[in-house]
């Protein structure tokens, strides 16, 4: 394999996550697109089927005309998975938050980060610790990116439970029964719930949030997470909250579950909320400077 | 479910005739308010002061969009509806000084807004969260900005809409509440479903 020279490689890096910006702006994964196709069959109340129709044709103009489906363009969470052997490391978090305010301007972005207590914006997406990044190390010479643009109308709806042991499986449903009827119409359903079980505080979350960019329609590998999960969605079906919480059959497109080993004092669980315009891209960078988008 | 096309000024009259169910299409001005705005309008409506713009009969519209200004002029790209209930905080106050007709939004607002919708007569239209590319279609034109230093998000928008919709009458001035009505029957719903895991 050809190294590409440092200088060249991280200008590709930066030209890419930018590319990845701009297509999560405007476009939707084919799963969730087909998972809203199918509500509006599947819906006969009219209020419900008026939403999943407006959902649609506005799937369809921001495609068209390129434009984001969505004014909120969310905070941007990048998730990066990098080959041992990929020749940028260190200098990989000044590159993608480069690459944000750029694309924030450039796109353009909703500028949405601002000060916890002063709410001043930065005006280009970047600020202490923004964007958020998600590591994982693999073998090979590759840089993989995910780029999540999260709104905050489903975040602000996601919740931590510190269950106990005693109250097992049923407390982990009614646990996320209870964050569904609470978020009602907020986290513009349908949503797709990513629920994480297990670990501690921090990691539970991550787990959640594994869950709720897991692509549609996949189900968990565990035969028996995977019932869980087609169990949950039928139950949180059931409240009939329905699109946007005015009244349906589709209060969600999906729940994914992801679990881990936790203490055996406790049984943490995540909720994390991911509203229909599910946007993600995903990009491999070689080290030869070869770029695939997903 | 009957169907109504709005235009600003709004009077009142017209706002008692509509009720939760019904859709509506607006068109004229709407202005942009999220937390920031109204916290602002109200510390000012508290010490005599005046809002830039004269909001009577006018659409308020939880939103922040994405403006680009293109050859110096404004143009929006996405103006899909935020979540409202954050605004439940300020609203009845809002209404009780600004004698705005339709609230538009997303997900729904409490019993504090319904009562002041109630007492001054306004309804709260619920567009489709999300949809931002589609409601920007019917944006017709910018008519200015106010208050840009809160950030583009908060800022006060002010545009000219053309059959704006469709919206949901989800708060009529009569005290009902689409939402709260519905969100009653899930709760029940819910306790069921628990006793059956």
């Amino acid at each position: 394999m050809m190294f590409m020279n440092k200088a060249s490689l991280t200008q590709v890096v930066e030209e890419t996550t930018i590319k990845l910006l701009w297509l999560a702006s405007f476009d939707l994964p084919q799963g969730v697109e087909k998972a809203l196709r199918d509500a509006l069959n599947h819906e006969d109340d009219p209020i419900a089927r008026s939403q999943l129709s407006v959902i649609l044709k506005n799937i369809d103009i921001a495609r068209k005309k390129r434009v984001p489906i969505c004014q909120d363009t969310g905070i941007p969470m990048i998730h990066v998975i990098l080959g041992e052997d990929f020749p940028l490391k260190a200098i990989l978090p000044n590159i993608l938050r480069e690459a944000v305010r750029k694309a924030t301007i450039s796109i353009p972005l909703r500028p949405n980060a601002v000060h916890p207590f002063t709410r001043k914006n930065t005006s280009d997406n970047s600020g202490i610790h923004l964007p958020y990044l998600e590591w994982e190390i693999k073998h090979g010479d590759s840089l993989e990116i995910l780029v999540i643009p999260k709104g905050f109308g489903s975040e602000n709806m996601s919740q931590l439970g510190m269950l106990t042991p005693g109250e097992g499986l049923n407390g982990v449903k009614s646990f996320v029964l209870d964050c569904v009827v609470n978020a009602g119409g907020r986290p513009c359903p349908p949503t797709i719930i990513g629920v994480g079980v297990g670990l501690g505080v921090d990691g539970v979350m991550k787990l959640a949030r594994r869950a709720a960019i897991r692509p549609l329609p996949l189900r968990n590998e565990d035969p028996f997470i995977a019932s869980l999960e087609t169990q949950l969605l039928k139950l949180v079906n059931e409240t009939g909250i329905g699109p946007m919480g005015l009244g349906g059959k589709t209060t969600s497109l999906a729940v994914n579950i992801e679990i881990g080993h936790t203490h055996t004092g406790g049984l943490p669980v995540g909720v994390v909320f991911q509203c229909w315009a599910a946007r993600m891209a995903e990009a491999t960078v070689e080290s030869d400077g070869k770029v695939k988008i997903a | 479910m009957a169907e109504h096309r709005l235009s600003t000024p709004i009077l009142e009259k017209q706002i008692r005739k509509i009720r939760v169910g019904d859709i509506i299409y607006l068109s004229g001005i709407v202005f942009t308010a999220r937390d920031e705005a109204h916290h602002r309008a109200l510390k000012l409506a508290k010490e005599g002061g005046q809002l830039p713009i004269d909001v009577e009969g006018l659409a308020m519209y939880h939103c922040g969009p994405i403006a680009q200004k293109i050859d110096g002029e404004w143009k929006i790209l996405s103006a899909g509806p935020t979540t409202s209930s954050r605004m439940e905080l300020f609203e009845d106050d809002f209404l009780k000084h600004f004698a705005v007709r339709v609230i538009i939004g997303k997900g729904g607002m409490g019993s504090k807004t319904t009562a002041a919708m109630k007492k001054f007569g306004a309804v709260y239209g619920a567009f489709t969260g999300g949809a931002g590319a589609f409601a920007a279609n019917s944006i017709i034109e910018v008519k200015g900005v106010e208050w840009l230093d809160l950030g583009m998000p908060e800022a006060i928008w002010v545009f000219r809409v053309e059959d704006f919709g469709p919206m949901i009458v989800a708060i009529d001035s009569y005290g009902k509440n689409l939402y709260q009505d519905l969100m009653e029957r899930v709760k029940r719903k819910v306790i069921r479903i628990k006793r059956n895991l």
